[in-house]
């Protein structure tokens, strides 16, 4: 019993925050598994995994910039337009004006900075809430796609379309694999174990017992497996194709900005801002630089999205990017970020979001309809979310973070008094 | 009073979270219109009984019997026994700002006539309950106009439209100046003379000895005893023997400051107000701070003294118009609160739920909060310096959690003070300015508190308290500044200071120096 409570405890850390992403993790695999079975092995045959990761990469990168905006209190409804401006830019650029594609990849990242900044200006420095302001620029950028591109489409050069459908080169000895994408998973593997022995060390040196050493083992052989399994399926695919260009910069970003709100000084402020804002102020963050940035961020996250698309679909369109705001926003709040603000992690709005492009694809293999494909994806968003809300009203943080701590106090934090900063009680003198 | 018919009788109260007791056996009789207290340090259970008793916690989720007007209560929810006729007041009132005074005391409960609301009946009846409280405003006044003493008034009002037989106050003077606390405290009298029967939670204790029959006192969610104020001739002090068990020799630790040089002045400080630009919320206030002295700023509400302070504090507050820092011999200009805390500047708020800590936080995080700097390198956070930081604050200052792994928003109101401490002591301030520092906090936290207090000012620190319980001031500080409507007039030593003489300035604007 204590073993499994220990198992319990500490498979993935065992605090609040991440229990809901455990849940999320566990819905994951069973997902995976259910369609698994429902398709006849379909879902996780190599050439399947590859699509789902390319016909995703783009809504997961959004979800990034979409988690640290909601983190901050904001939300982004403009991403798709952005997406699409960036994109039939960039492809004007380079079929127009003989743009080489790096360049027009910096380039199109440069228009999200600038379309970032002039969202952030009217967020952070105006005060116009995001909500409004990238409402005006989900019309704005759509438009401006149309205008641009004569509401026609605009075919990319070759190079440019490897970020978008390139793979992982071949090289070395034949060895049935793609060596390229077993190396990668060798080094996951290895960066498993790094960090787990350095978590295993931090907890050391705060006087906390790291988890029992054979739960380490035991969490660690789970992920070495996964990779390995992972590897061999995107290694063995058709020849030609292996682990997707797209696949690298997702987990590259993943990884970084991952560090960023985790582990540094703008992240925290980040989450500082989004939790309580006054409070923040006055312990002396930058509100206005801070609500610039992630609005910034989204937008250049945003257009590289874009650019991805369109190397994938060889051309850029009118209608790209439509309805991608709401999939990653989706995305985030499987993911359990609060929708209040100050709540939310990047590894666990990836995992919604790969709930959801699990559940859409594994529903396409078996002929489901894109009609009952959407009623499904809207049920199983409300129905996330709703379960998390209830058990926070119930003083629970979740079902299985009620599971996994051995007590938790039902107190539930008191609201917080009015937001009238203006007014000042109690001023007076009590004499006693 | 043992003729008097029993109203309401709570016996064996159990109530458990998982893994903690919060009652355990709480006895509580209430006989009809009386006014009984209950006291109790924070965490002792006061709370959780008023919503055993309310139904918060519903019938079922508790052990124990709940016999109100002779027969036994399950009350399902809130509604069941507001219908019953026993009626709440927390602490932060439940008022919605923009609507009117009318609109909130029939919120919920609206007078109709054929399915659409009757604003007339409304404003009529609206009119007769404000009268019974006391009120006197227009109906259609907007919340957010009046201030909290009469927000307050308008919360009894709604209960009386309920039509209340019990009415249960959460720290009902704890926002309210003197002259709203004695007026509020003239109306539960009154309450009492017309047969209401009042439950008081409250911090307060001269103001429980003054209007209380009957006082029962709770401790680590068990039922100490229950005085009555007259019979058994109850004071101060033997309610504070109650609530810590033990005899407080003394509300302050001994202290011998060691005052040494001026070192922090603000000169001639003008700020503007916010928004209407013509108000000056400081006009012309000048003080200086010696290094190892304790200062304290006494004055009525809306005096200023948190506008002062935030707006030296880097502008955190209103529009600066001129004035000038002097600190350690040399001007600094301070516009912004990163540069305030640079500057060894910490500004510890009044309201350290709305804006001194983020509640999401965990204690770790909250304590390096103000200076993510000293635990990064780089911009990177080292996790186990930030650990080892608030482990060092939590044992230095005896924070109560298992953990500094433990979300702030589970702390008393005293615990969380003290990660707020904390998190100002991490950034090595010279100068530390306590707004409100002991706010809803017990007794025995209180003393802690001071003891932080004393001790940072003997490293040498300047501390600028800023308080509206002048016996806190008096004993406390070792120099005074008054203020009243955003001047400085008056500055008294701590020899000099009582609560005569600091009321006497506090409420005139001509400048008296007793130095």
């Amino acid at each position: 019993m204590s073993r499994l409570k220990d198992l319990q405890k500490n498979l993935f850390g065992g605090t609040t925050s991440n229990a809901r992403q455990f849940g999320m993790i566990f819905t994951l695999v069973a997902i995976v598994v259910l369609f698994q079975i429902l398709t006849d092995g379909l879902t996780l045959r190599s050439d399947n995994l590859i699509a789902l990761f390319q016909q995703n990469s783009y809504i997961l990168i959004l979800a990034i910039g979409m988690l640290m905006v909601i983190v901050a209190g904001h939300i982004d409804l403009s991403v798709g337009s952005v997406a699409a401006f960036a994109g039939i830019l960039v492809a004007k650029s380079m079929t127009e004006w003989d743009l080489p594609w790096p360049a027009a990849i910096v380039f199109g990242l440069a228009i999200g900075a600038v379309i970032g900044a002039w969202q952030g200006f009217w967020v952070a420095y105006i005060g116009v809430p995001a909500f409004i302001v990238t409402l005006a620029g989900m019309l704005l950028f759509r438009g401006g796609n149309q205008f641009i591109g004569n509401a026609s489409t605009v075919p990319v050069p070759e190079g440019f379309r490897e970020i978008g459908s390139g793979f992982l080169p071949e090289f070395g000895p034949n060895t049935g694999y793609n060596n390229a994408t077993l190396l990668l998973g060798l080094a996951a593997a290895l960066a498993v174990v790094w960090r787990e022995i350095q978590s295993r060390k931090t907890r050391r040196a705060m006087d906390a017992d790291p988890a029992p050493m054979w739960i380490s083992i035991l969490r660690m052989a789970i992920m070495v497996g996964v990779i390995a399994f992972a590897a061999l399926r995107f290694a063995s695919g058709r020849v030609g194709t292996s682990f997707p260009i797209s696949g690298i910069i997702l987990l590259v970003l993943v990884i970084a900005y991952s560090f960023y709100t985790r582990n540094t000084a703008g992240g925290r402020h980040i989450y500082a801002v989004g939790g309580n804002s006054r409070a923040a102020e006055l312990s002396g963050v930058k509100l206005k630089r801070v609500n610039f940035f992630v609005m910034m961020n989204m937008s250049v996250l945003a257009a590289l999205a874009g650019m991805i698309f369109v190397a994938r679909s060889a051309a850029s369109g009118p209608q790209d990017g439509n309805g991608w705001e709401l999939d990653a926003i989706a995305a985030v709040f499987i993911g359990g970020a609060a929708v209040a603000g100050g709540i939310g992690t990047i590894s666990g709005s990836i995992v919604g979001g790969l709930v959801m492009a699990v559940l859409n694809n594994g529903l396409q293999l078996m002929g489901v309809g894109t009609d009952r494909v959407q009623i499904i994806k809207g049920l199983v968003l409300l129905l996330a979310v709703a379960i998390d809300v209830y058990n926070k009203s119930q003083g629970r943080f979740s079902i299985i973070g009620s599971l996994m701590r051995p007590f938790r106090r039902e107190d539930s934090v008191p609201p917080a008094s009015p937001p009238d900063a203006e007014r000042k009680p109690a001023k007076a003198a009590v004499s006693g | 009073m043992s003729d008097v018919p029993i109203l309401l009788e709570m016996r064996s109260i159990t109530k458990e979270f998982p893994g903690v007791k919060a009652l355990s056996d709480v006895n509580l009789v209430v006989r009809a219109g009386e006014i009984h207290a209950i006291c109790g340090e924070n965490g002792a259970g006061k709370s959780t009984l008023m919503k055993v008793l309310s139904g918060v916690y519903p019938h079922g989720t508790y052990d124990g019997k709940i016999t109100y007007q002779g027969s036994e209560s399950k009350f399902s929810d809130i509604r069941a026994s507001e219908n019953a006729g026993i009626v709440i007041i927390h602490q932060e009132l439940a008022l919605i700002p923009g609507m009117s005074i009318a609109e909130n005391i029939f919120l919920g409960n609206e007078p109709r006539k054929r399915g659409a609301i009757d604003w007339k009946a409304a404003n009529r009846m609206a009119l007769d309950l404000m009268a019974r409280v006391g009120l006197e405003e227009d109906p259609d006044t907007l919340i957010k106009d009046i201030g909290v003493g009469k927000q307050q008034l308008v919360e009894i009002a709604k209960a009386f439209a309920k039509d209340v037989k019990l009415l249960i106050l959460d720290e009902p003077t704890a926002a309210l100046n003197e002259a709203d606390s004695k007026h509020l405290l003239d109306l539960l009298r009154g309450f009492r003379s017309r047969g209401i029967t009042s439950i008081m939670i409250s911090h307060k204790l001269n103001e429980i000895e003054a209007i209380a029959d009957q006082i029962t006192i709770l401790r680590d969610g068990r039922t100490v005893e229950t005085l009555d104020v007259k019979a058994d001739g109850v004071d101060e002090d033997r309610i504070v023997r109650g609530m810590v068990g033990r005899e407080l020799s003394s509300r302050f630790p001994d202290h011998t400051p060691k005052i040494g040089e001026v070192f922090f002045e603000v000169r001639d400080w003008n700020v503007r107000h916010p928004i209407s630009a013509e108000r000056q919320v400081c006009k012309n206030e000048s003080f200086v701070v010696r290094r190892g002295e304790i200062v304290g700023f006494a004055g009525l509400m809306g005096a200023g003294r948190t506008e002062l302070a935030m707006s030296v504090f880097g502008r955190s507050y209103g529009v600066f118009e001129s004035g000038t820092i002097i600190k350690d011999g040399k001007e600094i200009v301070l516009k912004s609160v990163a540069d305030a805390i640079d500057n060894g500047l910490a500004y510890v708020s009044e309201d350290r739920k709305a804006i001194g800590l983020n509640l999401l936080d965990d204690i770790k995080t909250s304590t390096v909060a103000a200076k993510l700097s000293k635990i990064s390198h780089h911009g990177v956070l080292n996790e186990v310096e930030e650990y080892q930081a608030a482990e060092s604050y939590r044992k230095e200052l005896r924070t109560k959690a298992p953990t500094v792994d433990e979300s702030v928003s589970k702390l008393s109101g005293g615990n969380q003070q003290k990660v707020v401490l904390a998190k100002w002591m991490f950034t090595d301030p010279d100068l530390l300015i306590l707004d409100e520092p002991t706010r809803g906090i017990d007794v025995g936290a209180k003393y802690e508190i001071y003891g932080i207090i004393q001790r940072l000012a003997d490293q040498g620190k300047g501390v600028i308290v800023i308080s509206s319980e002048l016996p806190e001031l008096i004993g406390l500080c070792d120099r005074i500044y008054t203020v009243f409507e955003g001047a400085i007039t008056g500055e008294i030593a701590r020899a000099d200071a009582t609560p005569e003489t600091l009321m006497k300035q506090m409420t005139s604007t001509k400048k008296m120096a007793t130095r």
